[in-house]
């Protein structure tokens, strides 16, 4: 890894950030500012993509490229340059009204291409930018303005989502969390396809306390699950037992340590992920963070690329005046 | 015995059948054997938009119709002077639009009482003296076929099917056409199925031979080559030329070609072909939808590439949002819109050019973007350069308006060298202090395209309004009133070339003037009506936003402007409320190009008005 001599400052720009006090956004961006000396990529050569929603201010104050682009869109924009400028780290922030109800299907066709993106998915279970309305991740029967009687949507995992659309990398953690969130970070960006991120987001004017049991020092210890590759997956007080062809959570108590599931991200099959995905319930009370799955598959960008540099080693460039006089010709005197 | 030989100036056929029938490419073989011997043509391939409609039924009814003649062709012709029938639907479909005395080559096997009941014939249109004006030829189209494959190891049904290649051979005999190119043809596509490719080629030279001996066709003809400027030639549809010519102008710019397209009739044999040509660098992606289409063109754009996007009208509705975006940031983009029948999903497979007012307002806010529209099929090819030249000079999205008539039509097209074709010249900011990502240049009002990768020049941009030169992010009042008059300066000050109007007389009595494919069916009437003593002036637009600089003295100078589009009137609405000229509209919207003689019908009207 070069020595770029950058840090956190350098990744900082002039502008002012306007979230509202006690946003979890400012952890990210502030985790995210650490992290980025660490990749080693020159800030030339690192673009952050985002759509519409509050997370999506972020690239305004990250001293790379960057392109605050349209609703739900961003995967789209963050596709076209990636495959196209293999040479880029391109990141895209999004919320989950942005990647799950008006991007959804840009959400899970870039992640079963593969492509080389990372996509940080701020969780936040509402719609913030607009005011407060129930969003794809609400639990059914929320209040909010536009569901005075409770919502009726069942929400979406955005985990279980990922994984069926044929994922490589799929991680969550916690706004904040710095060095949890920093680790998935390292690992999803040394990951070579597609990454997806979720990251639970406390927003403290329309949802606030919605991740308190995962956050709280007196409710976390025991409601996070790690996933740590090779190791057993346990909170401090539950551990992850087989069942059957599926996973539970039991009390760490009832168990030897020998009985826990040792995580394996690597695992080919996404059965595996996915089971483990299903164990989030909506009232957070066992959560599993860290890395689901971590597989290898090529990236989108790299094959496309790849096609394009063995034919023209198979058979040479293009040349313009052999593609125009190509087929049936005739020569007028 | 030798039959006697007569000469023409021109012929229009139409080979129609069943939509399985192969008439396609019937048509497309004898486009290129015709070609070949050097007349001028223009083609008109029209079908169903379903792929296999019930077998033997006017809706599955499919056409090609080709114009040649010894002098130069402007149109595919209005009415056929040789209609080929491969069954009763194919008749019934046609038989209004073939002129009286025209000879018609019908496959008389298909005519049964069960296939006549089909279309609705109470008795045989063969035998019932309905086509006593027409030379008609009724021949065992399907029976010959099947006896000269007997020996073949074929079942009847795959026999059969060789049936449109006897009844290519026997126009081929009938016209001169040389059959060394489809013998080629269809070599090289049935290297692999040896017995498809024997039982093509002994239909085909089946059909040559029954036009030599038999007696029903006691006369051939022939068609002298066209006098045309000395050149390469080939044969070319629209849709190839514009691959073509985006290929063309990633080359001359030096920029990679990446294409975001999704799949939609009549655009996608662009994709089709830019997927080809891989080895010019060219990158094709084919998204999950219209919008994810879009959005990685802007992606591309954006990263330094010429981001083209493909599509036709339904699918520019779903990629507005990402144009207002790419009018918003100020990069340069391509946005093919390969027009056809609407509203809705309308009518894929046929022509219109009802998406003018789209292209030009289709979006929130005040959103200008260049809109250009090639005027024939090898015109696509110039527009496509033209497009690249506009979008990257001024940052701004460019439409190209062309249609279904000249995506699919063909025409013979002289190959330009390499040489001749515009250098496009692309520069990217390079690294410096303080950048400024919304300086405008003094003349094009441009901004710099700012690629990912150059050190010192990072920077953000966004859907947001824009601080002028900064580029931050911006709610004043007074700056949004500047950014929305410059982006509309900017687009209203690109340069494109005075309108020609072609006036022999200086003073003719109503100035035609039209815009995209209609072109060919104008130029035509206008030939006509010139032969016939009328003063008439031309003029065809290209450049439709901005409009050319002198347009306004051109309609100035008109007493009578016609302005005939395959909509209701949208550049006669364009035109009314830039220039408060009263042209007089004239306007079709049946999914076909208008024929010569309406033109010069409503020409005439107006005239003596």
């Amino acid at each position: 890894m070069p020595d770029l001599a950058l840090t956190k400052k350098d990744f900082t720009s002039d502008q002012e950030v306007k979230w509202c006090p006690g946003c979890g956004d400012y952890s990210i961006l502030s985790t995210m500012q650490s992290f980025l000396p660490e990749l080693g990529v020159p800030r030339e050569n690192i673009v952050f993509v985002s759509g519409i929603g509050c997370s999506s201010r972020f690239p305004y104050y990250l001293e790379t490229f960057g392109m605050h682009s349209i609703h739900g869109r961003a995967p789209t924009i963050a596709t076209g340059l990636a495959i196209s400028r293999p040479d880029l780290s391109v990141f895209v922030i999004t919320g989950d009204g942005d990647s799950l109800s008006i991007g959804g299907n840009h959400l899970i066709h870039s992640l079963r291409r593969n492509i080389e993106l990372k996509i940080l998915l701020f969780n936040n279970r509402i719609y913030g930018l607009t005011k407060g309305q129930y969003s794809p991740t609400s639990e059914t029967g929320k209040v909010t303005k536009s569901s005075p009687l409770g919502s009726l949507d069942t929400p979406f995992n955005p985990i279980s989502l990922a994984l069926g659309a044929e994922a490589t990398f799929v991680a969550r953690t916690v706004d904040s969390d710095r060095k949890h969130f920093t680790e998935v970070l390292r690992a999803a960006t040394a990951h070579k396809g597609s990454a997806l991120i979720e990251i639970f987001q406390n927003c403290p004017i329309f949802n606030d306390g919605a991740f308190d049991i995962v956050k709280d020092g007196d409710t976390k210890g025991a409601a996070l699950l790690q996933m740590v590759h090779g190791q057993a997956i346990k909170s401090e007080t539950h551990g992850l037992v087989h069942d059957g062809a599926s996973l539970k959570v039991v009390e760490l108590s009832s168990v030897s340590e020998s009985d826990l599931v040792i995580h394996d991200a690597h695992n080919a099959d996404p059965s595996y992920a996915f089971a483990l995905s299903r164990l989030s319930s909506s009232d957070l009370s066992h959560v599993p963070v860290g890395v689901f799955r971590d597989v290898e598959r090529p990236g989108y960008g790299s094959m496309v690329n790849n096609q394009v540099s063995e034919i023209i080693a198979a058979q040479g460039a293009g040349d313009l005046n052999t593609l125009l006089t190509s087929g049936d010709t005739w020569d007028v005197q | 015995m030798t039959k006697p030989v007569v000469s023409l100036d021109q012929v229009t056929i139409r080979f129609a059948g069943d939509s399985g029938d192969g008439m396609q490419l019937t048509g497309d073989r004898f486009t290129m054997d015709t070609a070949s011997l050097g007349n001028d043509l223009s083609t008109l391939p029209n079908y169903p938009a379903e792929i296999r409609a019930p077998q033997g039924t006017i809706p599955g009814v499919s056409s090609f119709q080709l114009h040649f003649a010894d002098h130069h062709v402007q149109t595919p012709g209005d009415a056929p002077d040789v209609l080929v029938a491969m069954n009763p639907a194919a008749l019934k479909a046609n038989i209004k639009e073939i002129r009286r005395g025209a000879t018609i080559i019908v496959d008389k096997d298909e005519f049964t009482t069960r296939n006549l009941s089909k279309v609705g014939y109470e008795t045989n249109p063969l035998e019932d003296g309905s086509l006593d004006s027409y030379k008609v030829h009724a021949v065992g189209l399907t029976s010959l076929t099947v006896a000269a494959l007997s020996e073949l190891s074929l079942t009847r049904k795959e026999a059969e099917r060789s049936k449109n290649m006897f009844a290519l051979g026997l126009l081929t005999w009938m016209y001169h056409r040389p059959t060394e190119s489809t013998e080629n043809f269809l070599k090289a596509k049935f290297a692999k199925k040896p017995e498809i490719l024997a039982a093509n080629l002994l239909a085909y030279k089946t059909g040559w031979n029954y036009g030599e001996t038999t007696e029903d066709f006691a006369v051939s003809y022939e068609v002298a080559k066209a006098q045309m400027p000395a050149g390469k030639y080939r044969n070319i549809s629209g849709n190839t030329a514009m691959a073509y010519g985006l290929i063309a102008a990633s080359q001359r710019s030096g920029l990679k070609l990446f294409l975001g397209s999704y799949p939609i009739t009549p655009a996608s044999d662009i994709l089709h072909e830019l997927s080809k040509h891989k080895k010019f660098g060219v990158i094709t992606f084919q998204a999950e939808d219209e919008i994810a289409a879009i959005g990685s063109a802007l992606g591309a754009s954006y990263g330094g590439a010429l981001g083209i996007t493909t599509t036709s009208g339904p699918g520019v509705a779903l990629k507005s949002e990402m144009i207002g975006l790419g009018v918003m940031l100020e990069l340069p983009l391509i946005i093919i819109d390969v027009q056809r029948g609407g509203p809705s999903t309308g009518l894929p497979t046929k022509t219109e050019q009802s998406d003018l007012l789209q292209a030009m307002f289709g979006r929130n806010g005040e959103s200008p973007v260049a809109v250009l529209a090639p005027s024939h099929a090898s015109d696509c090819f110039d527009i496509a350069i033209e497009a690249a030249r506009i979008a990257t000079t001024y940052k701004v999205p460019v439409f190209i308006l062309s249609d279904g008539y000249i995506a699919n039509g063909s025409e013979p097209w002289k190959i330009p060298s390499v040489d001749s074709l515009p250098e496009l010249h692309v520069e990217f900011a390079k690294s410096q202090e303080n950048f400024m990502p919304y300086l405008r240049d003094p003349k094009t009002l441009s901004r710099p395209w700012a690629i990912p990768g150059t050190k010192g020049i990072e920077h953000r941009i966004g859907g947001l309004e824009k601080a002028d030169k900064t580029g931050a992010i911006s709610y004043d009042p007074a700056n949004h009133d500047l950014m929305v008059r410059a982006r509309a300066a900017k687009v209203a000050g690109i340069e494109v070339p005075d309108l020609v109007v072609d006036d022999p007389s200086g003073d003719a009595d109503v100035l035609i003037l039209g815009w995209g494919s209609t072109y060919g069916p104008i130029a035509s009437a206008i030939e006509s009506l010139r032969e016939s003593g009328q003063k008439v002036a031309q003029a065809h637009l290209r450049y439709i936003n901005p409009f050319p600089k002198n347009l306004g003295a051109v309609l100035e100078k008109y007493p009578k402007v016609l302005v005939p589009e395959m909509n209701l009137g949208q550049l006669a609405m364009l035109l009314r409320s830039q220039f408060l000229k009263d042209v007089i509209p004239c306007n079709q919207v049946r999914g076909l190009p208008f024929t010569t003689q309406e033109l010069i019908d409503t020409t005439m009207a107006v005239i003596h008005a």
